[in-house]
């Protein structure tokens, strides 16, 4: 089973659920998909074994074939290429902007004179190891890069279906977070009850209907705020799966990168029952779903 | 006119809560909520929406079942695994690039543009405000911030206003990039934790890749003291200003709650330190 955890606001708490749910089951593999501010290897704290450089693939022009005729620009539906025909008395010349390419082919594909091939440009790096029982992968998007989601679909490439499978998804609820939550069997939606995590649930809520993905709540530091959260789960029918109190030790051991479930025996039983309500809320065999 | 963009990288550390006490202490300035996928700004500021214009952007395929001959040209081509061996088009996978389209030998593919989101030119008690709302499960925030920003500076032109402050995306990624582009300044607001400190050293070198000088403030630093001195050294080592620290201060909820900035609540720690904090910074 894939589960992956998400949430529309940032900072809710996201990472504390994967990573404490990660530790609580057996045969676990951990996707770390917030490639952009990846934050689980400072909890799991794995031997990395493997780093892979992952590419895009973007245009390279050969201007020995190269007539200048613009179908690459025209068919470039990102403005990613721009040429400058030849007059009399000077070539022509092309311009790719590697940036803005999504790789999808078409200038390649399209171009009348083959003078288009692919190359591949470096946009981040894959991390793959073991920390203790769970296999761990992670992305690290470069500094400067603007698209994540080609990295996100690299990372999730690494899907191991014989165990379970936990994906830490980026804030929001634009690409990045549907290419890191798409195709999973469930979704956890974490939020905090307040007026801020209230209106970025529902926007997650929206997405996940959307995706036709199942889903519960966890509510993260649950005696701040007001009540606004619960009554939404309880309107939408949505199920609340765990509440977690604000507590100075959990946000102590946090900001040292301690996971919850080592300071205390009692949050690993949590977390255990909190997968065993995911089986059941998906299976559909849960009378409050 | 100074602009100034509010980051963090890692998400929940306090953008929108400074953004909107800045709002209340800034004079002359229009606010830009830039987090465009998950807005919350407006929850403190109650715009009053006097212009309303749809966000179009990019296109989505759909394949007419009448012209289609079921070749699985388009299915081989497609690099996004967006068309389904039925022939569908799977909204949220298509990224818009129209080679499905170019190849189809039967012309059975066109291709329709996506309304993608809506922004909105409003005034709020603190003046003018623009905003956005991406449609769930959409594409291009990061056109949408530029276009929201460039609204906002003509805005700032036509008022002659001093400052344009923007409440940014977490991550360091395509909004964010939007965000940083012709910003004079960036506040980096972190948290006192690994995760915090992690991710701010990767913002502020986001900021540098783009030339934007950065200062920092450190959100409820009393939670954990040794980071915050880990923070400080950060910012020493890499000569970034360190411009505030704000303790755990319940009062923050309490007005995030009450739907008002930390400024109108009664006098608190935090509202104090966000006070110099706005004097350090202008």
């Amino acid at each position: 089973m894939i589960i992956s955890i998400a949430s529309g606001k940032g900072g809710t708490g996201k990472t504390t659920v994967a990573v404490n749910l990660a530790l609580s089951l057996d045969s676990v593999q951990f996707l770390d998909c917030d490639v952009e501010e990846p934050n689980a290897h400072l909890f799991l704290k794995p031997l990395i074994k493997d780093t892979a450089r992952t590419c895009v693939s973007v245009p390279e022009i050969d201007h020995s074939k190269c007539t200048y005729c613009g179908e690459c620009r025209q068919v470039c539906a990102y403005n990613a290429i721009a040429v400058l025909p030849g007059k009399e008395d000077k070539g022509g010349s092309v311009l790719v902007f590697p940036h803005l390419c999504h790789g999808c082919g078409a200038c390649s594909m399209l171009c009348p004179q083959g003078a288009i091939r692919e190359v591949n440009k470096e946009i981040g790096t894959i991390e793959s190891g073991q920390a203790g029982k769970v296999l761990f992968v992670h992305g690290r998007l470069d500094v400067g890069e603007a698209m994540s989601p080609p990295l996100i679909r690299q990372v999730k490439k690494y899907t191991d279906p014989s165990r379970t499978v936990i994906i830490d998804a980026p804030p929001g609820t634009s690409c990045p977070v549907i290419t890191a939550v798409k195709d999973s069997d469930f979704c956890v939606l974490v939020t905090e009850p307040t007026p801020f995590g209230l209106n970025d649930l529902a926007l997650a809520v929206e997405m996940l209907r959307k995706l036709e993905i199942p889903f519960g709540v966890v509510i993260n530091r649950c005696d701040i705020g007001d009540g606004k959260v619960e009554e939404y789960c309880g309107r939408e029918g949505i199920r609340i799966l765990m509440k977690i109190p604000f507590s100075r030790e959990i946000a102590a051991a946090y900001s040292e990168g301690i996971p919850m479930v080592s300071m205390e025996a009692l949050y690993k039983e949590k977390f255990t029952g909190l997968y065993l309500d995911i089986c059941k809320v998906r299976d559909g065999t849960d009378s409050n779903s | 006119m100074e602009q100034i963009v509010i980051l963090s990288g890692k998400g929940g550390t306090g953008k929108t809560v400074i953004s909107a006490a800045l709002a209340a202490l800034a004079p002359n300035k229009v606010m830009v909520d830039c987090d465009v996928d998950a807005a919350d700004l407006h929850l403190l500021l109650h715009p009053q929406v006097r212009e309303r214009r749809e966000f179009r952007s990019g296109v989505t395929a759909v394949i007419d079942e009448k012209l289609c001959v079921k070749c699985r040209k388009c299915i081989l081509a497609c690099r996004f695994g967006a068309i389904s061996d039925d022939f569908k088009v799977k909204d949220v996978s298509c990224e818009g690039c129209g080679l499905c389209g170019h190849i189809c030998p039967y012309g059975a593919v066109r291709m329709e543009e996506n309304l993608s989101g809506e922004w909105f030119i409003s005034e709020t008690r603190y003046g003018p405000f623009v905003h956005a709302r991406l449609g769930v499960a959409q594409e291009n925030s990061g056109k949408l911030v530029a276009k929201i920003k460039e609204a906002a500076k003509e805005i700032a032109e036509a008022r002659s206003l001093d400052y344009m402050i923007v409440d940014g995306p977490p991550g360091i990624g395509c909004p964010v990039i939007a965000s940083l582009s012709g910003a004079d300044k960036a506040l980096i607001v972190t948290e006192p934790t690994l995760s915090g400190l992690h991710d701010a050293q990767r913002v502020a070198e986001a900021a540098g890749h783009f030339k934007v000088p950065v200062c920092l403030v450190i959100n409820k630093y009393d939670l954990n003291q040794a980071m915050t001195e880990k923070i400080g050294s950060f910012c020493k080592e890499r000569g970034i200003p360190l411009i505030g620290r704000i303790a755990f201060d319940k009062a923050v909820v309490e007005a995030l709650v009450a739907g008002k900035t930390v400024i109108e609540v009664p006098p608190s720690q935090a509202a104090d330190e966000i006070m110099k904090i706005w004097q350090r910074l202008k």
